[in-house]
């Protein structure tokens, strides 16, 4: 049984239909990219998930329970972590009570500090400015606040959308890096990106959406060798 | 001498416009939206405690409580019933509906309680406190509401420094989806931001109730009025510039009456706000406004 399973998604807003009844499902221990162009419906897929959204028709299991209706605040104390588009990092608080509210579910304190300090070993630039205020970080290390915040959740699941997007060359490099790590560490990883060759690099399968639909699924690899995903989205 | 008292003066009425101000301050920095009819809840505070002590006789302290938790709630009502379902709506929608609800209380207040003037009874019964010989005379109630001000301060940066819930709030405050993501119940935090402010409200008729003695339906508006400008002087969604704002407004209007003209006093108050916005638009502990990269 799949760990994420999407079943004939439908989201709207207002009167426009952003997504038109989308099925794919993410295996425990994957890396899924979902790609495609600007307003195809990546994000919205991700919010919808998360309930940032409400779908209107079609329904999201989690681990075998579904988490169509739940409230989005309960989503994230059931193991699924978000990583929002443009980081949403806290600019006022300071990078470790960023980091705390990440972890704003947990209970255990012990457990929490161990968190902290694996997140500090994975991102070693956090602990070096853990009293800076968030906002005065500079867009990767903002990036990978995002990401050490959603892994305060201990996640079993992390949804990742655009964590390129706006980078330096070498912080993408770098921000892939990290993905790959928190793949091999056990965590599901669903990935939106724009950068398609990049994502399906690290990726095991992947989901192509053009405006509201998957139009095109399969390995990474065999995707990232089909002619029309090379024309239209990895500019070959 | 009397300028030390007219200072005096002006720094209980300005603790009351300060903790007024909180309450404006917390929703607008969480929910941001102004709800104008936080001064109407401090007008239901003070006729609760009037009903309490002139009425059943109750004793003070209890009357007290029982005002704070009636408000408390009161502010949890409002906020479910009239703004929860404006949370999408464009914020004139949500501004115009709280002048709604204000005229509301009022009018609830005035079909309930009547529209002739009531006179309170302050609930604090000290003797003043006598300096310099005699010459110095400061009044309990003076005394009794700067310190209740700088108590209920202390406790409510403390609480959003400390706390779970404070820190949900100030999460919400930044980024309510953002918030949500991290598992904090924002409409939970909403609601409580409303209870506290409507709590302090409550204290705050009292006190004023206190130092100025007459009550009627609309006792909340000037001094909600007073108290937003306050919160806007201080920086609004700043809570120790609500503190600050409150403080000097009590002062300047105060030491206007007492110098300058007690006709204009409200005049000058305005004025002084109005020249502040226009030095610095964010009031003075207001943080600039930051396009977000």
């Amino acid at each position: 049984m799949a760990m994420l399973e999407i079943k004939d998604l439908k989201v709207y807003y207002g009167v426009i239909q952003a997504i038109k009844g989308i099925s794919f499902e993410v295996n425990e221990g994957e890396v899924i990219a979902l790609i495609g162009a600007n307003g195809a419906g990546k994000t919205t897929t991700l919010q919808t998930i998360t309930g940032m959204l409400q779908a209107k028709e079609g329904s999201i299991i989690f681990e075998g329970q579904d988490i169509t209706k739940v409230p989005g605040h309960k989503i994230v104390s059931m193991g699924m972590a978000h990583v929002p588009e443009g980081r949403r990092v806290f600019a006022e608080l300071s990078v470790l009570e960023n980091l705390k509210l990440g972890a704003y579910t947990r209970k255990d304190k012990d457990e929490i500090a161990d968190s902290l300090q694996r997140v500090y070993r994975s991102f070693p630039r956090l602990e070096e400015r853990k009293k800076q205020a968030a906002g005065t970080l500079s867009g990767g290390e903002q990036q990978m606040l995002a990401m050490g915040r959603a892994l305060m959740s201990k996640p079993r699941i992390i949804l990742m959308d655009e964590p390129s997007m706006g980078l330096s060359p070498i912080f993408v490099e770098e921000i892939f890096n990290i993905i790959k790590e928190i793949s091999a560490s056990g965590t599901t990883v669903l990935l939106v990106e724009q950068n398609a060759k990049k994502a399906l690099s690290i990726a095991d399968r992947a989901y192509v959406l053009e405006t509201g639909n998957i139009v095109l699924s399969g390995d990474a690899k065999e995707l990232m060798n089909n002619e029309s995903i090379k024309k239209a989205y990895l500019g070959e | 001498m009397s300028f030390i008292a007219y200072l005096i003066n002006g720094i209980s009425l300005g603790s009351v416009y300060a903790i007024i101000a909180l309450g404006y301050t917390m929703v607008y920095g969480i929910a941001k939206m102004l709800n104008f009819a936080h001064g109407d809840v401090i007008m239901i505070g003070c006729y609760v405690v009037f009903t309490m002590t002139s009425g059943l006789q109750f004793n003070p302290l209890l009357s007290v409580l029982i005002s704070v938790v009636v408000c408390t709630v009161l502010g949890i009502v409002v906020e479910k019933v009239a703004y929860k379902p404006l949370r999408k709506a464009s914020p004139l929608a949500v501004l115009i509906t709280a002048i709604g609800v204000s005229y509301l209380l009022q009018n609830i207040a005035l079909l309930v309680f009547g529209a002739d003037t009531k006179s309170f009874s302050s609930i604090i019964t000290l003797p003043a406190l006598k300096l310099a010989g005699g010459k110095l005379s400061i009044s309990s109630v003076a005394i009794v509401t700067v310190v209740t001000c700088v108590i209920i301060m202390a406790g409510l940066m403390l609480f959003i420094k400390k706390t779970k819930a404070g820190r949900a709030m100030l999460a919400v405050s930044e980024d309510k989806d953002a918030a949500q993501l991290m598992g904090v119940n924002v409409n939970g935090t909403i609601s409580l931001t409303f209870a506290i402010g409507s709590g302090l409200a409550a204290i705050a008729g009292v006190l004023l109730c206190s130092a100025y003695p007459t009550l009627t339906p609309y006792i909340g508006s000037m001094p909600g009025i007073k108290a937003f400008t306050a919160a806007v002087f201080g920086g609004i969604g700043s809570i120790p510039g609500a503190f600050i704002g409150g403080i000097l407004l009590g002062i300047i209007e105060v030491l206007g009456r007492a110098y300058i003209s007690s006709q204009l006093s409200d005049a000058i108050v305005f004025a002084v706000l109005i020249i502040v916005l226009l030095v610095k638009p964010t009031g003075i502990l207001g943080k600039p406004i930051h396009e977000k990269v």
